[in-house]
């Protein structure tokens, strides 16, 4: 039986499920699997999470150096987010340039972090025009079993929350000083199984979906940023409905990532 | 959105509710749409849509380069949205750079959410969408182009793809962001309508709403949809009317 044929009969399964309100792991359309978070997984970072939805794993790592603010913003300092999908997650990804998808998760996640100004960007200005402090938040993937983009939000909140300014190293401070983290966004992702919308996707439901939809909230009821992505459709309706959901999983994703601070 | 060491931020709603180039909250800029302008192409569109100035051409159903990419059970849909490098105000270096990719992404899942894709397995429909001229909204103005230029393919759709951006504006929720709205403004929320079953297909957002500003959002996007809807049908009728032969004599 060809790849495809496989493909095409499980992607089948998995809507006959999601129409009885079911779905292949046992868990109910609104069910977000396990998530674990684990802090300060790399010592030479300034700040890292080890996050886990379910078999999807994502390790962020934040560095802190300093540099040039850019000429249209000298007052403030400079943030990068990028995801790697590397190919010892999962057999779908190669090895080579970023290719859409990567590049997709990397700019959900940083029009998160920024809308959210999870960083207030200014505090990272050293010297205006001429020093600021560059935040650079690299995402890799170590294991891909769906909702990339959930779990490397909360690998970068997570370790953004506990990253410390190398001030002393750099000869910029006395002494070393936590990064103020003055918002968390979270992310929560949903697709569409037929007339199920279902939160936290795993690889396979991904492959059977008719179209995601990702949204981004912060603690202070605000939402930051939204992508629409895969091929299909929601309803303003629809969207709604996720919206208020995306609230109620971020606010206990929120209290999990407060908690798992050192 | 960008409030990080912004200058002078102008006056975005007056005391009136006029916006700064005189609009209400929920009216469009004027939107010209042309069909067929590239005869070489399959299918063409120009969009000149306030200061925005953007041109699609659809090649295809066609052989898939490169190869691997080939789906026997459908054609694949690529889409390529680009920006001159003279389109905007600081020379943008020429090429995809990553929100070019990231848009060419959305877009193209937005076109094969709407396609008959399956009528032509083993092939690639091709949409080139290049911004000429930006002045916000240019990816809105890229998928109505590209829309209109697939239908002028002759490629079956579902439905004509109209597409708007909503945003929230010294406070307010605003219909069709123009640039000074999109810099200075609150939040940004560009959408694509397929106006047969009243569902979006496109839908990305960055900025901060509560949630009643964002059912707002959405509702006054989906009305927006249906005034350019309108405008779309309208260019593909002009290319394709046929002029009585008295009118083609004189």
């Amino acid at each position: 039986m060809s790849d495809e044929v496989a493909a095409e009969i499980l992607q089948t399964h998995i809507l006959d499920l999601a129409a009885e309100g079911r779905r292949l792991d046992g868990r109910a359309p609104d069910d977000y699997r396990t998530v674990t978070i684990e802090p300060g997984f790399v010592a030479t970072a300034d700040g890292s999470a080890l996050v886990r939805i379910g078999e999807t794993a994502a390790l962020c790592g934040v560095k802190l150096e300093p540099g040039k603010p850019f000429p249209d913003t000298p007052n403030a300092g400079v943030l990068t987010t990028n995801a790697e999908l590397i190919p010892l997650s999962s057999p779908t990804f190669e090895p080579g340039p970023p290719q859409p998808g990567a590049i997709e998760v990397s700019r959900v996640v940083d029009r998160a972090i920024r809308a959210a100004e999870t960083v207030d960007l200014t505090r990272l200005c050293v010297t205006p025009g001429e020093k600021s402090w560059v935040c650079y938040v690299d995402i890799h993937m170590l294991g891909h079993d769906g909702n990339l983009i959930d779990a490397g939000m909360l690998a970068a909140v997570s370790a953004l929350s506990g990253a410390v300014l190398p001030a002393k190293r750099f000869g910029i401070a006395e002494a070393d000083y936590p990064l103020d983290v003055q918002h968390l966004p979270v992310e929560c992702t949903f697709v569409r199984l037929g007339d199920t919308i279902v939160v936290d996707p795993t690889f396979d439901e991904e492959h059977a979906a008719q179209g995601r939809i990702t949204v981004a909230t912060d603690e202070s009821g605000r939402v930051v940023a939204m992508q629409k992505g895969l091929v299909g459709a929601f309803s303003p309706d629809d969207v709604k409905a996720v919206v208020r959901r995306a609230f109620v999983h971020g606010d206990r994703l929120r209290e999990q990532v407060r908690g798992a601070r050192r | 959105m960008g409030s990080v060491g912004a200058k002078e931020v102008p006056v975005l709603l007056d005391a009136e509710g006029r916006r700064i180039d005189g609009r209400r909250l929920d009216e469009l800029r004027p939107i010209q749409i042309r069909a067929g302008p590239l005869p070489q192409a399959d299918g063409s569109a120009f969009v000149e849509w306030g200061a925005n100035k953007v041109m699609a051409a659809v090649y295809g159903p066609r052989e898939v380069h490169p190869r691997h990419l080939q789906q026997s059970t459908k054609a694949v849909i690529q889409c390529r949205y680009n920006m001159a490098a003279f389109s905007v105000d600081e020379r943008k270096r020429p090429g995809l750079d990553r929100r070019s990719q990231e848009i060419s992404k959305v877009i193209a899942e937005a076109f094969e959410s709407v396609v008959f894709a399956e009528e032509f397995p083993r092939t690639s429909i091709d949409v080139y969408i290049e911004v000429l001229q930006a002045n916000a909204g240019t990816r809105c103005a890229g998928l109505v182009a590209g829309s209109v230029a697939l239908a002028d393919a002759g490629i079956p759709m579902v439905d004509l793809l109209p597409a708007v951006a909503v945003g929230k504006v010294a406070g307010a929720i605003a219909l069709d962001l123009k640039k000074e709205e999109d810099n200075f403004g609150e939040a940004d929320l560009p959408m694509a309508l397929v106006p047969q079953s009243g569902r979006l297909v496109l839908l990305q957002m960055e900025g901060h709403m509560t949630e009643p500003e964002l059912a707002k959002a959405l509702d006054l996007g989906v009305e927006g949809c249906k005034v350019i809807y309108e405008k779309m049908k309208a260019a593909l009728r002009e290319r394709y009317s046929v002029r009585p032969l008295a009118a083609e004599a004189a």
